[in-house]
């Protein structure tokens, strides 16, 4: 690995620490960013003349802090500023920052610095693109490229964003026991959030959208570390790797979406559902089932299966029973009909989707899974009927021409009944 | 004589790496592992899964507490390791606590998935001290 690779690593690496620490001092978005990024500018310098630092987050945090009070200083005309040598050789102080990096504030650092981009008052949108930016570090370009929307507008997004935060006050003291455990439970809501962002893409956007998912999985394992023995985030750690881990196998080469059933398993990232199915493991010895586990135990089930006809339904149906039981939802409802008639047929999977018409009336996969059950019972006129209400809420060109193609099969069905009785 | 190298390094770095990187560093890797490989010199390698997935059994007397994350504590030395097949974590800790059964005293124990493994079996063809 070239030298400049690694200083780029360990700076990106180092960022959510740093970053976070230099917020608690600054308790300002801008100055603490400024503050990293003069102290990346020296690491350039400084590193590969005297090679890097052992605690690279500590001496960017140190560097940074001394570089904005000079900046202050300067701003303010006060006394004389302290030479560069001070704080590019003070390997003493480094190792300071970095014992007190060991403890509590570090994990309260970079919880608070994700938590500030959850704020409530923020959009959905703006909060991901606010934690890419602050967070993950990510150049407005990059974002904005990730979004499929224009720079400029991205970085107006972000402005906004920012000032929102500015002026509702963020929350600079330490968390209790209570507050830490929310602060978590909104964190982990956005890294899923980030990582649907990136994943629920159309095959030629795909690839621009991947590094949403390899960020929010960047994220996950950080989490982890600091909170080593919380489930619901090693369920969330897991629920994305073994999600991601088909990544390759969701596309044909028409770029047409192809359903897990006929996914090509070869192309799944088999070190992705390793860390996966490791992480699983270990949350179930808890015995805290949560969203984030449940759906990870699901996506455990697909991974295991060797084939698609290997695939434990029942264990999944109960899953997602489960699931409807702790977070009610038609679409989880929806969700376990699947596994239903795959388990038990399409008769009682339909009796479990039928009454779910009136909330789920605007819902593409509502309609699709409708139609495909009762092509199944070989009722073809309803089928084409729900097919038609689905094409028409499709809401990307993939999913419009996964339900064409049924639509092709019956009207060739119909064809070849017609010209059988002429 | 026979000599284990363990490897050490910055994880969040190593998984910051870009897949090109990644592929790159793991070529450089597998050239030095092939050379000694043709001199009968390279016994199992194994890469293991992220400390995330660690899990760690702390035994104390009879005392046994099992904690989520790798090993971190600097009092103990890292003597001996064992690779072991199991149907999940759970075997894993089974045999773990019989390990620690059969030792006095205290010690630790970290369990660690294997994400890669090349046996070489048959490549080694030298004998332990």
């Amino acid at each position: 690995m070239s030298e400049l690779a690694w200083i780029d690593a360990a700076l990106t690496s180092a960022r959510p620490q740093a970053v976070g620490a230099l917020l608690r001092h600054f308790r300002d978005l801008d100055t603490a960013e400024e503050a990293f990024q003069e102290a990346c500018l020296r690491a350039l310098k400084s590193w590969p003349a005297n090679g890097p630092p052992r605690d690279p987050a500590a001496w960017l945090i140190m560097v940074g802090r001394n570089a904005a009070i000079d900046g202050i200083r300067k701003r303010a005309r006060h006394e004389p500023l302290p030479d560069e040598e001070r704080i590019s050789d003070l390997e003493d102080a480094e190792e300071a920052v970095a014992e007190r990096l060991d403890g509590e504030d570090y994990r309260d650092d970079v919880l608070r610095l994700l938590f500030v981009c959850c704020h409530p008052d923020l959009p959905a949108t703006q909060q991901i693109a606010l934690a890419l930016r602050i967070v993950s570090g990510l150049s407005v370009r990059q974002i904005a490229k990730a979004f499929l929307v224009g720079e400029s507008a991205m970085e107006q997004r972000i402005t906004r964003a920012k000032a929102k935060i500015a002026a509702s006050g963020a929350a600079f003291g330490a968390p209790g026991a209570i507050e830490r455990a929310e602060r978590l439970a909104a964190v982990a809501a956005m890294l899923y959030l980030l990582f649907n962002e990136g994943y629920s893409a159309e095959a030629d956007t795909a690839a621009a959208r991947r590094p949403l998912c390899d960020e929010a999985i960047r994220l996950g394992r950080l989490l982890l570390r600091l909170f080593p023995a919380e489930p619901e985030i090693m369920g969330l750690t897991a629920l994305m790797l073994l999600q991601h881990a088909r990544s390759a196998a969701r596309f044909d080469a028409e770029g047409q979406i192809v359903l897990l059933d006929d996914q090509d398993r070869s192309l799944w990232n088999r070190p992705m559902i390793a860390e996966g199915l490791a992480l699983i493991d270990k949350a179930l010895r808890h015995f805290r089932p949560g969203a984030y586990q449940i759906q990870a135990a699901i996506a455990a089930c697909h991974a295991r299966a060797a084939t698609a006809a290997d695939t434990d339904w029942r264990a999944i149906e109960a899953l997602y029973a489960t699931l409807e039981h702790i977070q009610p939802s038609p679409v989880i409802t929806l969700n376990r009909a699947v596994a239903v008639s795959k388990a038990r047929g399409p008769e009682e999977a339909l009796a479990m989707v039928e009454p779910l018409g009136e909330r789920l009336d605007g819902y593409f996969h509502f309609h699709g899974l409708r139609g495909a059950l009762l092509l199944e019972l070989e009722r073809k006129d309803d089928a084409r009927i729900a097919f038609n209400r689905a094409i028409a809420l499709a809401n990307t060109a993939a999913e419009a021409a996964h339900i064409r193609q049924h639509l092709d099969r019956l009207a060739g069905d119909a064809t070849a009944r017609k010209g059988a009785a002429g | 004589m026979l000599y284990a190298i363990l490897c050490y390094n910055h994880e969040d770095v190593v998984s910051a790496w870009s897949q090109e990187e990644e592929d790159r560093v793991m070529g450089r890797l597998m050239r030095v592992q092939d050379g000694l490989a043709q001199q009968g010199r390279l016994g199992p390698v194994a890469r293991l899964v992220p400390t995330t997935a660690a899990t760690t059994l702390r035994k104390n007397g009879d005392q046994m507490l099992v904690l989520d994350g790798p090993f971190a504590e600097t009092k103990e030395q890292l003597l001996g390791f064992y690779l072991i097949d199991c149907e999940n974590l759970e075997g894993a800790l089974d045999v773990a606590r019989d390990l620690a059964k059969a030792n006095p005293g205290t010690g630790s124990y970290e369990i660690r998935p294997v994400l890669l493994f090349h046996p070489n079996e048959g490549g080694l063809k030298v004998e332990a001290a």
